[in-house]
């Protein structure tokens, strides 16, 4: 169907792993060829564009012009970070002496024809909720699933060209399309803590615990996230987050690829859902009974 | 309780600060009208010591040391809410983030754990062009001097086979490394001139506060 260029970034090798193992299932689904950028390195994230821009675009847009030898027009990335760097390097092509200075620094240009895309923007306009709807094969009705955007996904505005930077919408109608029951989520772009889990984890004590305790205010089972930085607080530091805020909270913390690859009929295992930390035990014995049920109803006559 | 500081604006009024941030962060900061937009979006208010729109009034002020020594500058997350709210369309999160930048290079970083954990992040790129997650605790642990940080995470992570032991290192790490080492050259001579081959670039440590 269509040829993207891959960008998984940093996170994806290790802590979320499970993003890159369901992205590529889920693409692969769907008839989306990723093409892994040959060679591809760190965008520099948060730490780049606090020390110099100019090293922010250099790192990442290295990559936007590995992508364009490689015919690719588009690039894909999961990461909602490496998005705003590629997107940033993207943009100075605008000033000529900066444009001038990435090529010193990097040696090679940035073809003004590509684009830099998340997974999410790429299965809201490309692939679109009413194909995404048919293809459905173990409908999630009944389950409660909050999403959760973080900050960067469709903000700054001007930058990020897609949905709503104060009420995004495509997750929420993404999970629809899954069957799901999707409730309005007031804290869907309030910042869970950022970067800060390692330097000032008070921080992400108190703002990944305000998400935590709106999600199970509202009855949800899961949080659908896609962005690892998110997922990481949320998750991986919900029991530092519990002992912050002395509650008790265990709430699964699901990749928006996740939970679309288990409503087409993904193999849990395949999608990483054994990497999360906490488990969605609860969520998956309901779709795998329900599953169990479909193939004894289609074997039967 | 904390004292209360007492500032002659008029003997400490700095006019080249204003106009260095007004340049470098691309945005006329004397538009801030003090609506309040920015600090009812903050989430991170709590931990600074002074509250965003006072920052923006800071600089308009040219209060250059308050600013550049303020904790609030480094523990911005850019986030983006206040940028996204402001009704003069003032990109206030990039006025923040050029703070940052110029509280770096001025020696006057008021967090230095954050900072350490940028440059262990930033040295872990130019070394493996990748971020080595598990290798790039160890040394922000020793060099913040918290060996015990996010140690309670350690065996959940080997649990789940998410602690890797051997960096991913890409096949063009030098020219990552070279990107820096430029970058540095032409910070401290300028970008006009053209670059030689082989040409030995001035190398500075990455940690140090003035090599931009």
């Amino acid at each position: 169907m269509r040829r993207v260029a891959y960008y998984k970034g940093c996170s994806l090798e290790g802590l979320a792993i499970e993003y890159d193992l369901s992205t590529r299932a889920l693409c692969e689904a769907l008839g989306i060829e990723l093409v892994e950028i040959p060679d591809w390195n760190c965008c520099g994230s948060t730490p780049a564009h606090s020390y110099d821009p100019l090293l922010s675009a250099a790192l990442a847009g290295r990559n936007l012009a590995i992508a364009t030898r490689q015919g690719c027009e588009v690039v894909m990335t999961p990461c909602p970070g490496c998005l705003k760097s590629l997107k940033g390097a993207r943009e100075i092509r605008e000033n000529p002496e900066q444009r001038r200075a990435f090529l010193e620094l990097v040696g090679m240009e940035i073809d003004e024809r590509i684009q830099a895309v998340s997974l999410l923007q790429l299965l809201h306009e490309e692939v679109g909720v009413e194909v995404l709807q048919k293809l459905i094969r173990r409908p999630l009705t009944g389950h409660v699933i909050v999403p959760y955007y973080g900050c960067l996904l469709t903000r700054p505005a001007q930058t990020a060209r897609f949905d709503d930077p104060e009420n995004p919408i495509s997750m929420d109608r993404l999970i629809q399309a899954t069957g799901a029951t999707v409730p309005d989520f007031p804290y869907k772009t309030e910042c869970c803590g950022a970067t800060y889990g390692v330097t000032r984890n008070d921080i992400v004590g108190k703002l990944s615990g305000r998400i935590l305790d709106m999600a199970t205010r509202l009855g949800a089972e899961a949080i659908v996230v896609a962005c690892p930085l998110c997922q990481q607080n949320l998750d991986l530091r919900q029991d530092q987050v519990n002992r912050y805020c002395k509650r008790t909270f265990h709430l699964p913390v699901l990749y928006i690829s996740q939970v679309i690859g288990l409503a087409l009929g993904i193999d849990p295992k395949v999608l990483g859902m054994d990497k999360l930390f906490v488990n969605p035990d609860r969520l998956l014995q309901d779709i795998e009974g329900a599953g169990n049920q479909e193939s004894h109803i289609s074997q039967s006559p | 309780m904390e004292q209360i500081k007492t500032l002659s604006l008029q003997q400490s009024c700095d006019v080249d600060f204003i106009r260095r941030v007004e340049e470098a962060s691309e945005q006329k900061v004397s538009k801030c009208y003090q609506c309040g937009n920015c600090i009812a979006s903050c989430a991170y208010t709590f931990v600074y010591d002074y509250p965003v729109n006072q920052i923006m009034r800071f600089i308009q002020l040219g209060q250059k040391d308050v600013v550049l020594r303020s904790r609030s500058i480094w523990l911005c997350a850019n986030c983006q809410a206040c940028t996204t709210r402001c009704p003069n369309n003032l990109d206030v999160a990039r006025i923040m983030e050029t703070l940052r930048i110029m509280s770096r290079r001025e020696g006057t970083v008021s967090e230095p754990d954050i900072r350490t954990f940028y440059d262990a992040f930033l040295g872990s790129v130019k070394t493996f062009g990748r971020v080595f997650e598990t290798g790039l605790l160890p040394v922000y642990n020793i060099k913040a001097r918290k060996p015990f940080t996010d140690l309670d995470l350690a065996p959940r992570l080997l649990m789940k086979g998410k602690l890797t032991f051997i960096p991913s290192r890409i096949k063009g790490r030098k020219k990552i490394a070279e990107i820096f080492e430029r970058l540095k050259f032409h910070r401290n001579n300028g970008f006009s001139r053209k670059v030689e081959k082989g040409r030995p670039h001035s190398s500075v440590p990455l940690t140090t506060q003035t090599d931009i």
